[in-house]
């Protein structure tokens, strides 16, 4: 069933390039972040590495820096260590809200944020965040470095634009604009535990008066990727996001959705559910962004 | 081949060999008969695996066993000091806050680094930090109790 | 019965078994290694149904650091029965269940075992057996297996019980009337008249612990099995029947037990462990996965029951009508039997008519799961009273008060009622503050009534004083939920000694005297009132050995909590002063000199139990848009009869009643068109978690069961019996919408909502009642 076991390597690379080396050397080798999605493939038979390439002992992979610019997250920075970081909790409470919500504290402990978008769940929970944040990955590979924004990483299901030999290094979120802010809600039936049956992220900008002037809005588990949804933030854009402005919005998240009926919900509930997170995330992202100056 | 690990199990120095894909909650029950860290799902979802690594808590069914080298552990075997119960596992049985017990390790390892990170949780952040725990004999109620009750019997010491 | 006053009963000490379990030191199924172990594991069907045309082995004996293959031929074909306590089954059955012989009837049975070295070649020789199968459609639900031209499950099915069609050549187990009355003129004298159908989901008892065992055989063909079990004497009857053993062969030594709820008293590893052993004469080891306890291990039955109750306007009950179908799983022997007796257990209905059915699907063989049976049952029932108290501007309440069962009532599953608490329980919750608290917006809150036998049979308890006094108490019932601490504190009741120097120990089959299943909540009962008894007779053995120390007859000492004390004008017969009173330790310093070790035991079979009651309220408050619910406010009320550690009898009621709003919120199998459970992991088996729960207020209502010495009734299982209905009727004050089917996740209540909205625009959702 799981044939050589016992072959199966264990390699922690100590820089970047070891790490490059190793994947583009061994194509059947995984790259083991936190292991709490490729430990339960790999445990359901779904996934035969060759080898895991532990990068959590890579300074680059693990660090978390902040600058003028922006944040720099280590892909392989687990979910508790980002949730720590008090400057993530102020500026990026949406992103905070939705790292907090990957699993449960035990798995907060080993997963990461680089790993949520590497596996490439349409349910990730971190991935809608990033997207209304206009994060980027740094990938790093053979023919050096490039940037991707996250909402182009994911192509499908378990699916990336890395190519062989490629490793995501480091999320870079740009610090958010004055009056701006975010917020992450999804759907799930226990209050804990599960994953996203729909997701919901909105980053909005409002102006003094409190007219938004800026927007946007992704929406999770509700097609075959992490959806931006433009038309969602057009809803928004240009109103105070009053009530008629939030169901345009929401309405626009439904429209775009193109979800499947699964043992986790159908397609009709996701649908629904994901207009009725669009509008509340819409609504705590605006609040936020009053109380920002 | 075997990989060589050196490792710290509660604030010794530990060794073991062990396969590349091996988990650490199999190195522990079986290569180091530390059989009071429990496997209840090996997909992270129970949390009787819990252990700290390096301080944070972990499932220890989603670490690979090399992972543990150079790095320090805390299992439910390292929680008493001597012979003297850590006021989780005393509080624990006071309260009869458990019934089976199987989860127990998990819980008293998780609620440990919960205590030590928020030394007086509400009971709210105690459910959602211990969310990660499955109880089927509980109902949580006296588990949730004994630990806020820690957390008072802690704050108290503490302030005397 | 006279009210006995308690020292030690009633109190709450520290349980004898905790420090090792605060710790890691107590040793569960999968916590023994013995030298020189192979692993086990097992090869699953990956169809629900199929025939096996064959398999071929032959690769995966030759394959590295394999010891031992074995297949369904290489067990005896057996036609043994064996009593499993709560549930019943046929050892022909349980074999096939755990190992599949010419045909496969659910996705995940066994078809070949393998015992290497290791784990991993265990695993990897697996990958080298070829299974032929001639796939067969499966038969998923109750409906689909009864349907006309359904494919059948077993060829040789033939139903049990009052059948109404043909017995054979069908998937219906057994069929089962309960009937009182005229129910036809019954309803023609009903006011009112409620009909619903319900659904259920399958669910799993959900133990954190897999099952696992480590088993040895010898040459001579002895066997030693150390094992997590509910019932080590089934194991030993059971593995020693399916392996081909003689029972007097087989010792059965039980772990500490990480739950088990039922389900762990039925086997599945063990004779697969002990067969492989024998050939491989090495002890092997098994420990299943989540994965595979999902798949193949004891859920509970997916259920249809449909209710007809007629009231009279006042509320009286005058007729009831209900059908039951359980599903069976893959062999006969669904719990419907139980469900139909507990259905109306409640209540005084002078005429009703009850059909159960016990159907067998292509889905995992159901086990036990505590009060096997009744939670679908009473759900449905319910509900309609709930509807009844509602069409009839009631409380719901007062309804049930005005039909209670009381003492001397003939309860509708046959004997006359002894003393019950039902009324003492529907009065302390119509008095409890919760009942008349004010419902939040979005909220709803419902009441639901539980019912369980509890449980007698056969137990047994051996008491030994030691020379300090200390006494060691064992009996052969696993520990689940506090019954060692339970049973020394009645040695410590009985013998005046300290409880913390009573050591109570879960002995193994070798040992104990014969003792049925830990389950039925008959320990703390049954056994219980042999470790009373063992201790009585330790007390009449120390007063005669007081007698003996003072040169009197036994009759004219007597005994004074935890002392003997000399009649007047006594001497000491050594010393000749004045006789003093002697306590347990300072007899028991002399028992060498005064007759030998003092043993005390005691065996008895328990034919009837104190039936028990509970009531649940639940306070739901659900999200209009998301159809999100959770529970604010839960408070639990039972009759334990008398509560020896009230804390364990505390902790029984809150886990009941969290495994209860589990199977009513979020719990269920998902399976997809072949028959493939979609779920099998606690990630998407949703059982409750600490944040989806409040504190769950307990009320502990004790009307002594005069059955027993100290009134213990049992506890364990009624209180997972009222959630499913406290639930969906708490969900119907919310939402004004009475569902039929469980579990009522989001999607399920959202669907339901969405309609309501439409028709009743601009109104309220909030219901409130019991304000």
């Amino acid at each position: 069933m799981i044939p050589g076991m016992a072959a199966i390597r264990y390699e922690a690379p100590a820089t970047v390039a070891d790490a490059v080396n190793l994947i583009q050397a061994d194509p059947a080798a995984r790259i083991l972040a936190g292991g709490t999605d490729l430990l339960v493939q790999f445990r359901a038979g779904v996934r035969q590495p060759t080898a895991f390439v532990d990068v959590k002992r890579i300074p680059d992979l693990v660090d978390i820096a902040m600058d003028a610019g922006g944040l720099r997250l280590g892909a392989a920075a687990c979910a508790a260590a980002i949730g720590e970081q008090a400057h993530v909790r102020r500026l990026w409470p949406g992103l905070a809200e939705a790292v907090h919500l990957i699993g449960s504290t035990q798995i907060q402990g080993r997963g990461t944020v680089g790993g949520n978008v590497c596996n490439a769940s349409p349910a990730a929970d971190t991935t809608c965040a990033l997207i209304v944040n206009r994060a980027m990955c740094l990938i790093a590979g053979p023919s050096g470095e490039r940037r991707v924004p996250v909402e182009s990483f994911v192509t499908g299901p378990g699916r990336t634009v890395l190519a062989p030999g490629e490793l995501l290094v480091a999320l870079w979120i740009p610090r958010p604009a004055p009056r701006t802010a975010d917020a992450y809600l999804r759907l799930i039936p226990r209050s804990e535990m599960d994953i996203a049956v729909a997701g919901a992220a909105v980053s909005v900008t409002l102006d003094p008066a409190g007219t938004c002037t800026a927007a946007r809005v992704a929406i999770g588990a509700v097609a075959p990727t992490a959806l931006l949804v433009p038309a969602a933030a057009r809803a928004l854009v240009g109103t105070t996001l009053d009530e008629s402005a939030l169901r345009a919005a929401a309405d626009a998240a439904g429209a775009a959705a193109r979800p499947i009926d699964d043992k986790r919900g159908t397609a009709a509930y996701r649908r629904t559910v994901v207009g009725v997170l669009t509008r509340r995330a819409a609504k705590i992202a605006a609040a936020r962004a009053e109380n920002r100056r | 081949m075997k990989l060589h690990i050196n490792t710290t199990i509660n604030g010794e120095p530990a060794e073991f060999l062990c396969d590349g894909h091996e988990t650490l909650v199999s190195a522990l029950r079986n290569t180091l008969g530390l059989t009071g860290t429990k496997e209840g799902c090996s997909t992270g979802d129970c949390g009787a695996c819990s252990v700290l690594l390096d301080g944070r808590l972990v499932p220890s069914c989603l670490v690979l066993a090399p992972e543990a080298h150079g790095r320090s552990i805390t299992t439910i075997e390292g929680i008493a000091s001597g012979d003297t119960l850590h006021p989780l596992q005393r509080v624990f049985l006071e309260d009869a806050a458990l019934q089976c017990g199987v989860c127990t390790p998990g819980f008293i390892i998780a609620a440990k680094a919960l205590l030590d990170a928020n030394p007086n949780p509400t009971e709210a952040q105690a459910r959602f930090w211990l969310a990660g725990n499955l109880c089927r004999c509980t109902g949580y109620d006296k588990i949730i109790r004994a630990v806020l009750d820690t957390a008072a019997t802690m704050n108290e010491a503490a302030a005397v | 019965m006279s009210e006995r006053t308690f020292e030690v009963v009633g109190t709450r000490p520290v349980r004898h078994d905790g420090v090792d379990k605060v710790t890691g030191r107590a040793a569960y199924g999968a916590d023994a290694n013995w030298p020189g172990m192979l692993h086990g594991a097992l090869l699953r069907s990956p169809h629900a149904h199929a025939r096996i045309v064959s398999i071929d082995t032959r690769a995966a004996a030759a394959a590295p650091g394999v010891k031992a293959v074995l297949i369904g031929a290489d067990l005896p074909d057996t036609h043994a029965t064996i009593s499993l306590g709560e549930a019943a089954m046929d050892v022909r059955d349980m074999s096939h269940n755990l190992m599949a012989r010419d045909k496969v009837v659910y996705h995940g049975q066994p078809v070949a075992a393998v015992a290497a070295t290791t784990l991993d070649a265990a695993r990897e020789a697996l990958g080298r057996i070829v299974v032929q199968y001639e796939v067969l459609t499966p038969v998923l639900t109750v409906d689909e297996a009864l349907a006309p031209g359904a494919p059948l499950l077993h060829d040789d099915l033939v139903t049990k019980g009052a059948a109404v069609g043909p017995k054979t050549g069908t998937n219906l187990a057994g069929r089962y009337e309960f009937k009182r009355g005229d129910v036809a003129a019954g309803f023609q004298e009903a006011d009112t008249i409620v009909e619903r159908e319900f659904r259920t989901a399958t669910v799993h008892q959900g133990y954190i612990e897999p099952h696992a065992c480590i088993a040895r055989c010898g040459e001579d063909g002895r066997a030693v099995v150390w094992c997590s079990t509910q019932g080590p004497f089934v194991v030993r009857d059971a593995t020693a029947a399916i392996a081909g053993l003689d029972a007097a062969h087989v010792k059965v030594i039980p772990s500490e037990i990480g739950g088990g709820f039922g389900g762990k008293i039925v086997v599945y590893l063990e004779p697969i462990a002990v067969a492989l052993s024998r050939k491989a004469q090495r002890p092997v080891k098994m420990v299943m996965s989540r994965d595979e306890v999902f798949r193949a291990t004891g859920p509970t039955s997916g259920t249809k029951v449909h209710v007809r109750i007629g009231a009279r306007r006042d509320g009286t009950i005058v007729a009831a009508r209900v059908s039951l179908w359980y599903e069976a799983g893959a062999f006969r022997g669904s719990p419907v039997g139980a469900g139909a007796m507990c259905a109306l257990a409640p209540y005084t209905i002078p005429n009703f008519f009850i059909d159960a059915h016990d159907v067998v699907v292509n889905k995992p063989k159901v086990a036990a799961y505590r009060a096997p049976g009744s939670p679908m049952a009473m759900f449905a029932v319910e509900s309609v009273i709930d509807e009844i108290a509602r069409e009839l501007k009631m409380d719901p309440i007062d309804l049930r008060l005005k039909n209670a069962a009381a003492e001397g009532d003939q309860a509708a599953y046959g004997p006359k009622f002894g003393p019950i608490g039902l009324r003492a329980v529907l009065d302390a919750a119509k008095r409890h503050p919760h009942w008349s608290a004010p419902v939040g917006p979005n909220q709803g809150r419902g009441f639901a009534l539980g019912f369980w036998f509890n449980g007698g049979m056969n137990s047994a308890a051996t008491i030994t004083l030691g020379a300090d006094g200390s006494a060691a108490v064992f009996t052969g019932n696993p520990d689940i939920g506090g019954t060692r601490a339970a049973q020394a504190m009645m040695v410590a009741e009985e013998l005046g000694v300290d409880v913390d120097r009573v050591r109570p120990t879960v002995a193994d089959t070798d040992t104990a005297g014969y003792t049925d299943v830990t389950g039925g909540s008959r320990v703390c009962f049954a056994t219980g009132m042999a470790v009373i008894q063992a201790a009585q007779e330790v007390r009449e053995e120390l007063k005669r050995r007081a007698a003996k120390m003072w040169n009197v007859a036994p009759e004219q000492v007597t005994w004074e909590r935890g002392r003997v004390l000399p009649p007047a004008g006594a001497k000491d017969a050594k010393s000749g002063a004045d006789a003093q009173p002697l306590t347990v330790a300072q007899i028991a310093a002399r028992m060498t000199h005064t007759g030998g070790p003092i043993v005390g035991r005691a065996a008895l079979y328990a034919p009837m139990a104190g039936p028990g009651f509970g009531a649940h309220i639940c306070d739901l408050e659900v999200d209009p848009e998301t159809g999100r619910s959770r529970v604010v406010r839960y408070t639990a009320l039972q009759d334990v009869g008398k509560a020896v550690h009230p804390s364990y009898v505390e902790g029984q009621i809150q886990g009941g009643a969290a495994q209860g709003i589990g199977w009513a919120l979020n719990e269920e199998y998902v399976y997809n068109r072949d028959g493939v459970m979609e779920n099998a992991g606690f990630l998407d088996y949703r059982m409750p978690v600490a944040s989806d729960l409040p504190f769950i207020d307990t009320v502990i209502v004790e009307v002594p069961n005069p059955l027993h010495p100290y009134g213990v009734r049992g506890v364990g299982e009624v209180p997972i019996v009222p959630p499913l209905g406290a639930v969906a009727n708490a969900m119907r004050s919310a939402t004004g919408i009475r569902f039929t089917e469980l579990p009522l996740s989001p999607p399920r209540v959202l669907e339901q909502i969405a309609g309501v909205d439409a028709r009743r625009e601009g109104r309220p959702g909030t219901v409130a009642v019991g304000a």
